[in-house]
């Protein structure tokens, strides 16, 4: 297969972007890529756009977005196909785009992942995202993602002596990090005296869906991210010499039954793992290869429980990780050094290509400036996680002197 | 001074109000908000602090801005009856406010909440500390409250699951401008109150010196660049 390289990487601000259609919220990402990449003006190279997306159709009353975007762009006549897998759509539309390239088929892809939430009220976006959700045997009885993820959650505490404090720790983690990343929706740092020690943590730290509070949910988010993705072997390589191109090395994703009750261990995260491994092996590379990694953290515990799935840590001892502070920024395996969907936001679509974009700019260095750089960072792993881990996409990139 | 009688005759009746007993909360980020009632004397330094967010569109604050500056401007000229107001001061500076007042002694209508501070809940705090005002320390058994915001909507509104009054339009409508009337009842405010309204009081003479004089926020998340001429 060809080498890829993703060549230009873009990003609005993650947040309340209400203000604006949901085309626009991605044609602004779309154009910072262009503009990163240096190909504003060539911008007609690109033959191939994928647009991923959850809810436009539900919430925004939106369809047709992924030529709505090419033409908002004026990008025409590039081909265009909106890609939907729940959460993990923004990685799905990152595979689709290195298969696009490595096939053959074409040479330079655009890859755009965008959501609108914050125009409805929190209970109608949870209910649009619960509509993954098996109709008849979850949905139904009144289960929510957030619901799963308190359940998943309470055993994981049981079986592993994993303390709401533990999960506290995470938060304030990722909010340290998330306070240095521009884009990122929540740019205010947690302590844990407040948000879990103090008298007053009870309300300014309330449950939502015990045992999980407010900071161990992601906040609902709008904004977009954007890769540009080209062949290696193209002469249309020429266009991309503005910024050191960085090379997908791994993909791989995996499926697991619809609804978590038919699991043998509902704590036990199949497709994490196969789409790790699948990764992996593809990239030639093990786990302790990798030098930081952005997880999929919609829940604070998901950081803990995808980190062991993926390798990084024994089953049930992340926390004692994340105590010793290995997964900061300046540990042996920074996790989320973006902020995380927790500190940086969750707007469904655009997290898969969101922390795509996150492998790029610290692989490139460019975290730097912002005081969240990973030292000698060579390969970053990213971990789109859809449905309840029904639907896991993993990506890894890496430097190309890696 | 003497109020001559002109004045007397513009001025509303004004019932006794209980002060509010300054409390303490620790937000999220570490740091220490004192909640109190603002004196009449202060009503300078607060214009100041909301007079810059009166430009500003996005959130609805130049709605917000401007009436709440209409309001305490109005209760600084005592053209408005019973009204009050609370700050929330972090190391002195303004980091958001409310102000309400009574219809009489068993109803309250609450008129705004301004964050100027983000991000850390401050406005959730201060909206719970003046239902708190309104219902536990004054006594009223109702509130009514009203949204010019979809954010103020997703948090009193929904979070609250306050009453939805707004079928009793004309014979009950809000001050501001007859929009769909909500209210808090006694009984919804037993039920929300633990998981809404904190505080630690009383609050030490140290601390509450923090707070003693009020500042201006020297910045602004709303109003990028902003600097105080």
């Amino acid at each position: 297969m060809r080498n890829v390289s993703i060549v230009g990487i873009g990003h609005t601000v993650f947040g309340n972007l209400s203000d604006f259609d949901l085309v626009d919220v991605m044609a602004f990402a779309s154009g910072n890529a262009l503009d990163d990449a240096g190909i504003r003006e060539d911008r007609k190279i690109i033959e191939q756009v994928f647009v991923a997306n959850m809810g436009g159709g539900i919430i925004n009353h939106q369809t047709g977005i992924a030529s709505s975007l090419v033409s908002r762009m004026d990008m025409e006549p590039a081909m265009a196909e909106l890609v939907e897998n729940g959460p993990a759509s923004g990685a799905s539309a990152v595979k689709l785009g290195y298969m696009a390239i490595a096939s053959g088929m074409v040479d330079v892809v655009m890859v755009t992942g965008g959501e609108l939430m914050r125009s409805v009220t929190g209970w109608e976006g949870t209910d649009f995202v619960a509509s993954l959700l098996h109709p008849e045997a979850e949905y139904n009885y009144g289960l929510t993602l957030p619901a799963y993820g308190g359940m998943f959650t309470r055993i994981y505490m049981e079986r592993y002596g994993l303390t709401e404090r533990d999960l506290g720790l995470i938060a304030v983690k990722d909010h340290q990090n998330g306070a240095k990343n521009p884009f990122a929706h929540v740019r205010v740092p947690c302590t844990i005296e407040a948000i879990h020690d103090s008298e007053n943590a009870h309300v300014i730290n309330n449950y939502v869906a015990e045992p999980l509070r407010m900071y161990g949910m992601c906040p609902v988010s709008d904004g977009a991210a954007s890769l540009i993705l080209c062949a290696e072997d193209s002469p249309k390589m020429k266009y991309f010499t503005k910024q050191t191109p960085i090379r997908i090395t791994g993909i791989g994703s995996a499926t697991d039954t619809h609804c978590v009750h038919n699991r043998k261990d509902p704590l036990v995260l199949d497709a994490v793992r196969l789409a790790a491994e699948r990764a992996y092996a593809m990239a030639g590379l093990k786990a302790e290869d990798i030098s930081f990694a952005e997880l999929h953290d919609a829940f604070v515990i998901l950081e803990l429980a995808i980190s062991e799935e993926v390798g990084f840590f024994e089953r049930g001892k992340s926390a004692e990780a994340l105590r010793n502070g290995v997964t900061a920024i300046d540990g042996a395996k920074p996790i989320n050094t973006s902020g995380g969907l927790k500190s940086k936001g969750h707007p469904v679509g655009a997290t898969g290509v969101s922390q795509v974009f996150e492998l790029v700019k610290q692989l490139r260095g460019q975290a730097e400036k912002e005081g969240r750089q990973v030292k000698n960072a060579k390969h970053g792993m990213a971990v789109n996680f859809g449905g309840f881990g029904n639907n896991v996409v993993a990506v890894i990139c890496s430097r190309r002197d890696a | 001074m003497a109020i001559d009688k002109m004045e007397q005759s513009l001025r509303p009746p004004q019932l006794d109000l209980k002060p509010f007993p300054a409390k303490i909360i620790t937000l999220a980020n570490g740091e220490e908000m004192v909640v109190r009632e603002v004196k009449r004397e202060e009503v300078g330094v607060l214009l100041g602090t909301i007079q810059p967010l009166m430009g500003v569109q996005k959130d609805f604050y130049d709605i917000v801005a401007s009436r709440m500056y209409a309001e305490i401007l109005g209760w600084f000229e005592y053209r408005v009856a019973n009204e009050f107001v609370l700050v929330g001061a972090i190391n002195g500076e303004i980091a958001g406010i409310v102000n309400s007042r009574l219809i009489d002694g068993k109803t309250g209508m609450s008129y705004h909440t301004m964050t100027i501070k983000r991000g850390l809940r401050i406005g959730a705090q201060l909206f719970a500390a003046k239902m708190e005002h309104h219902i536990d320390i004054l006594g009223n058994d109702e509130v009514h409250i009203v949204a010019e915001s979809p954010n103020g909507f997703k948090r009193w509104m929904i979070e609250y699951a306050l009453e939805d009054r707004s079928s009793r339009y004309p014979a009950l409508h809000h001050e501001l401008g007859g929009v769909p009337t909500f209210t808090l009842t006694r009984e919804l405010w037993e039920r929300v109150k633990a998981d809404k309204c904190t505080g630690t009081r009383p609050v030490s003479p140290e601390k509450l010196a923090t707070a003693d004089k009020l500042k201006m926020p020297s910045e602004y998340p709303q109003i990028p660049g902003f600097k105080r001429g």
